[in-house]
């Protein structure tokens, strides 16, 4: 039998409609796989075996009831550990969390749920998303499949490189300033930010809430955009929620078209500070665009160069207020009860224990930027750095449809580099963050392997909000261009694991 | 503006409910400091007449219907907890003794 682990999902959900494969037998060569590699890659903190095996059996029962199944019944999955799951543990990273299950599915598990998605288990993350290599996780480092003593990227480093390792086809992240796009760039996969509000946050456990959204991550952009039509829509259990119809993804990342289309180069992300195979490999891909059809113009958007300076207070800020219910009272870990400390010093005791050193930074630096003398001059600023990117996204897009730029500065950097030196690691989101500032949508796509290092190169693909069907039209034609270039889809230069 | 003083860093701990020890206070006064440095630029739009954003979508007031519906147990929502007592909460002593 073929492997079932390098199967697409589109096409494993054909192969399991069609009865050439039962959704069993999916689930259990992917928990093999897990098995057989996840020792060295670590993207999991928990396989669900159980659920995963009940989930495939409940598909192969509706199909032999003949019921009609959804477009991802019996594809497997790997859900970030960040969103919530009944019966099944959920950490996000952090000791706090150790050992908690939650009494409720997010939304989005629940929506996957239905969709007849198999989840196989939750993703190694940094510690409550904030973090570019997943190196902040409590609970070790993942590895990048690409080169294990390599960062994934981060936070969700442990849903990328399930994909690159093939233990999963379809993967769930979530986006703050980068956290999907940035690991799908460095382990040569596809990532999807959604329009801020395309995708519900009920269940996803909060860092920066005016910039969190979840979203798709799989390893063809015909997959993401299945997913992000699983995923999107509605929920009136989050107030944030667009009401609006999910624009047509689907049919546009089968379109492979971008004939006619406008597309605007980033001119302030580029040059110093950018690893050369990355921009070649980005340019080589505007010339790819150029070839297929599409008007490539150069785009100015000054106000850029402040996004990741407004990004590191506005999202603290939000953090330290968002983590503020961490206090040991109603869930996660107690320290230092022990009959004679009051309860405000049982807090303090239990947050110095379970939070790792970049959670306190940043709840530090929120409270510092939102404190009374510094609020002007730092949250408010950084408010007003807000109004001024988004103006700029208007004015680019008044003349362009979508805008591009690599996704990330350099390939993925060796664990350990930057760990103790916050600026650098930081930079690493210097291109994805504007669009979580505007709330837009953007995508990351593979565009080919840095010369110097062999290591995957994303291209960034930007759209107005509730545009997402942009993303995949350009993301789409891209892939196929460079798949028929190359001979084969990128992955598979991936060494074997 | 002004870098960040050791002093200030324990206050914003305390004021974050961070128990932090003595090497943890040095270490990250002085990040802190260097990350600072590099935010502060943002200043320089302060002066500038523009409305701040604090949130991508103009949504105000997302109400629904009050209407009674199924919700976690008691059981259920204790289930978490550190501790509790007579489908409670339990916590440390919140008031003093007199």
């Amino acid at each position: 039998m073929a492997d079932l682990t390098r199967y697409t999902a589109a096409e494993t959900a054909a192969a399991v409609a069609s009865g050439d494969v039962s959704a069993v037998e999916v689930a259990q060569a992917h928990l093999d796989r897990i098995a057989a590699v996840d020792e060295k890659v670590h993207a999991f903190l928990h396989v669900d075996t159980e659920g995963a095996l009940a989930a495939a059996r409940a598909v192969d029962d509706r199909r032999a009831r003949g019921e009609e199944l959804g477009p991802l019944a019996g594809v497997p999955l790997a859900l970030k550990d960040v969103f919530t799951t009944k019966g099944v543990p959920t950490t996000c990273g952090s000791k706090i969390l150790e050992g908690w299950v939650p009494p409720y599915d997010a939304t989005l598990t629940r929506r996957l749920k239905e969709a007849g998605v198999v989840i196989l288990g939750k993703t190694n993350m940094d510690e409550f998303a904030m973090g570019s290599s997943t190196e902040n996780s409590a609970y070790g480092p993942t590895g990048n499949p690409w080169d294990l003593s390599r960062i994934p990227g981060g936070s969700g480093g442990g849903s990328s490189a399930a994909l690159a390792a093939f233990e999963a086809p379809l993967a769930i992240g979530t986006d703050t300033g980068g956290s999907i796009r940035q690991p799908g760039a460095v382990t040569g996969t596809v990532g999807v930010k959604p329009t801020y509000g395309a995708v519900s946050r009920y269940g996803l456990v909060a860092f920066s809430s005016s910039l969190d959204q979840g979203g798709p991550c799989a390893r063809t952009v015909l997959d993401a955009a299945l997913l992000h039509e699983a995923i999107a829509g509605h929920d009136p259990l989050d107030s944030t929620s667009i009401d609006a119809p999910v624009p047509p993804v689907v049919e546009a990342a089968r379109m492979r078209d971008v004939r006619g289309m406008r597309v605007g180069v980033v001119k302030e992300f580029g040059g110093e500070g950018y690893q050369p195979g990355v921009m070649q490999r980005f340019h080589e891909a505007v010339e790819l665009l150029r070839g297929l059809g599409a008007e490539v113009v150069e785009v100015s958007c000054p106000s850029f160069t402040l996004a990741l300076p407004a990004y590191y207070l506005i999202a603290p800020s939000e953090a330290s207020s968002n983590l503020a219910r961490f206090d040991a009272m109603r869930y996660g870990l107690r320290v230092g009860d022990d009959g004679t400390r009051s309860a405000e010093d049982v807090t303090a005791l239990t947050r110095e224990a379970g939070f790792g050193p970049e959670v306190k930074r940043r709840i530090m630096l929120g409270t510092y930027a939102l404190s009374s003398g510094y609020y002007d001059a730092y949250y408010g600023s950084a408010q007003k750095v807000r109004t001024l990117i988004s103006r700029d996204f208007d004015a680019a897009f008044a003349g362009v449809d979508v805008l591009i730029s690599p996704t990330t500065p350099t390939t993925a950097f060796p664990i350990g580099e930057r760990a103790d030196d916050p600026m650098a690691m930081y930079l690493a989101d210097l291109c994805t963050i504007p669009s979580n500032l505007a709330g837009n949508a953007a995508m990351s796509v593979p565009c080919g392997l840095a010369p110097e290092d062999n290591l995957p190169v994303g291209l960034q693909i930007i759209a107005p909000a509730m545009a997402d069907d942009r993303l995949y039209r350009v993301g789409g034609a891209v892939e196929a261009a460079f798949t028929e270039k190359w001979g084969h889809p990128l992955l598979e230069e991936a060494p074997a694991l | 503006m002004p870098g960040i003083t050791r002093e200030e860093v324990a206050h914003l701990a305390r004021l974050s409910r961070l128990e932090l020890k003595d090497e943890e206070l040095d270490h990250f006064a002085e990040q802190l400091d260097v990350i600072i440095g590099a935010v502060a630029r943002v200043s320089e739009v302060a002066g500038q007449d523009v409305p701040p954003t604090s949130h991508p979508l103009p949504l105000t007031n997302v109400m629904r219907a009050d209407e009674v519906r199924p919700s976690l147990t008691p059981a259920e929502a204790l289930a978490g907890a550190p501790a509790s007592e007579e489908q409670r909460f339990r916590v440390p002593q919140i008031l003093g003794e007199d």
